[in-house]
């Protein structure tokens, strides 16, 4: 689960073209919520314990405890500053070798892509390090003994999916409602429930594959796309006149 | 190296499109461009990729590789890549592109950019920049991998031209043999139907919250004007429309000669898939509703009023017309 700014909110600061996320709200990024909603309706049918695992500075926890509210049984946040400026690469890997102290899990579910980069590239590289495979923008799963069947989208359509556990699924952003907390248990997760945070040396990573130094890219630069001025222009009038009107600038765009 | 992908025994527009786009990188870097086709029964595919931009394609044929599944398609391209060594690697951004690039990049020990809407070659580098949209899609990241290879990048689709098929254009051929390991994954059903290329149509009636209990007589006023549909992300999300059909961010970018916009308020992700609109007519019962600052031409009207009165004025100007 990542925490990320609410994409509308980040300012762009022109002169040293490097982005302001002070003035943005943070929230649980959308795909992992649907990510949550699917373990959790697992849970209720088989069984087993929901645990969060995110990577990213301590003003992620009070997030994470709404996922623990959702019902989430535990949260293990991933923080240290050795894991800053970390690509896809380093981030797959933090994540994978959590996973693996974790131990003795089935299934890793995690959002399609973020809000923020939208890359979607995380996923698949926790399946490799893991050496497990995956199914990507899957929107229902069921999972009868040790087999998954998976619905993915796919290009004009979908496809069903067979694979053994453990397995890595990757949601798709809206395949469910995700569930509302409940009250008392949100109190109590706010107040009372005793996060997990583990360290590079807790996970004793590799230096070399952590962080910054593990990233393979770099960004050379930030631009904004400038807004494309349009003429805002309204067009007013009874329905009759304003679909006339409609029609006439659809045809003047099209002779254009 | 380009990786193409195909269904129906033809290659996928944004193959094409990356064929295109590599065929001018590799005229920049006074090199080749190899393309890799994987699949089994690959018919024609090496001739068509040599013809749009291709120098030198490998085929890798094998019934393991007739359905996508990552783990046989990442062992498949891994092994080429590695005994080939490119110094570039594009794939195109779709459902399986994505899924085998993420994983592959792990494998292969090296930096991927995902869904590059601009890629160039830095003149004093050589290297591949890529500009990567983030944050909704107002924000672009100028992305390089500098010190592994190859360096790899997914393609958004829809942005780049297609090139001009070239009959005469000359290439190699070659059959390569690829290992694919244990595939534990198996493909037991798919159901695809045709896609509408909402990329490249002229003219898009896209429809937001504010309209979705009127598709059926937006779908007619769409076909009255010679468009397709397109939806913002709450109607792709209840599944009332094929995800093909969502514009924005989180998919796709449109740039039609006319966008008209049906009852979308205008939330950053969705504004940022018709930036290249040109020309954009809003319809919003909302006064305050944010669209209109992205509108050339906005209504402020309910849908309810406005589209019986808009498929009136098509009938009585098609009746004309007949």
């Amino acid at each position: 689960m990542k925490i990320v700014p609410r994409t509308d909110e980040v300012r762009f600061d022109a002169a040293t073209k490097t982005l302001d996320r002070s003035g943005a709200e943070n929230e649980i990024n959308e795909p992992d919520k649907n990510a949550l909603e699917m373990a959790l309706q697992l849970k209720q049918k088989h069984g087993g314990d929901v645990v969060l695992l995110s990577m990213g500075p301590p003003f992620f926890e009070p997030h994470l405890r709404l996922g623990i509210a959702m019902g989430a049984d535990n949260v293990i946040l991933l923080s240290d500053r050795a894991f800053a400026g970390a690509d896809t690469y380093p981030t797959s890997y933090t994540l994978a070798i959590a996973i693996r102290k974790i131990g003795n899990f089935d299934l890793v579910l995690c959002g399609e892509e973020s809000s923020d980069a939208s890359t979607g590239q995380v996923p698949p590289g926790i399946a490799e390090w893991l050496g497990i495979p995956q199914v990507t923008y899957v929107s229902q799963i069921e999972v009868t003994e040790n087999v998954a069947r998976a619905k993915r989208t796919i290009k004009g359509g979908y496809e069903i999916v067979e694979a053994p556990l453990p397995l890595l699924v990757s949601v798709e952003l809206g395949c469910n409602s995700p569930r509302f907390p409940d009250f008392k248990r949100k109190r109590w997760a706010e107040k009372e429930f005793k996060l997990t945070v583990w360290t590079a040396s807790d996970l004793e990573a590799e230096p070399g594959k952590i962080g910054s130094k593990g990233s393979h890219t770099i960004v050379d630069e930030l631009i904004q796309l400038p807004i494309p001025s349009r003429r805002m222009e309204q067009i007013s009038g009874s329905p009759e006149e304003e679909a006339t009107q409609i029609i006439q600038k659809i045809k003047e765009a099209l002779s254009t | 190296m380009v990786y193409l992908e195909h269904s129906g025994g033809q290659l996928e527009r944004v193959s094409l499109e990356i064929l295109g786009k590599a065929h001018q990188l590799a005229q920049k870097l006074t090199t080749n461009v190899t393309a890799v086709i994987l699949g089994c029964n690959l018919g024609k595919l090496g001739e068509e990729a040599i013809q749009f931009g291709a120098d030198q394609v490998l085929l890798a044929n094998s019934s393991g590789l007739e359905k996508y599944t990552t783990e046989a398609f990442t062992a498949a391209l891994g092994e080429i890549v590695r005994e080939r060594k490119p110094e570039i690697l594009l794939l195109g951004a779709t459902h399986d592109g994505r899924d085998l690039a993420g994983r592959l990049a792990v494998r292969l020990n090296t930096g991927l950019t995902a869904h590059a809407v601009q890629v160039e070659i830095e003149p004093e580098t050589n290297l591949l920049l890529c500009d990567v949209p983030g944050f909704g899609g107002s924000i672009v990241a100028r992305c390089k991998c500098p010190h592994s290879r190859p360096q790899m990048a997914t393609i958004r689709p829809g942005i780049f031209q297609i090139p001009q098929r070239d009959p005469q254009r000359q290439g190699s051929i070659e059959n390569v043999a690829v290992s694919l390991g244990e595939v534990t994954t198996k493909v037991v059903e798919r159901s695809v139907k045709e896609t509408v290329d909402i990329a490249k149509a002229e003219i898009i009636v896209i429809a937001g919250r504010g309209a979705e209990s009127y598709l059926d007589a937006i779908r007619k006023v769409s076909s009255s004007v010679g468009g397709v549909i397109g939806v913002t992300r709450p109607l792709a999300d209840k599944g009332l429309v094929p995800r093909d059909q969502q514009v924005g961010s989180t998919g796709y970018a449109v740039a039609p000669k006319v966008a008209l916009v049906l009852g979308a308020s205008g939330a950053a992700h969705f504004v940022s898939g018709i930036r290249d609109a040109r020309s954009v007519i809003s319809v919003n019962k909302d006064p305050e509703a944010p669209i209109k600052s992205y509108a050339d031409y906005y209504v402020v009207d309910g849908i309810e009023r406005l589209l019986p009165a808009l498929l009136s004025s098509l009938e009585r100007m098609q009746g004309r017309e007949r």
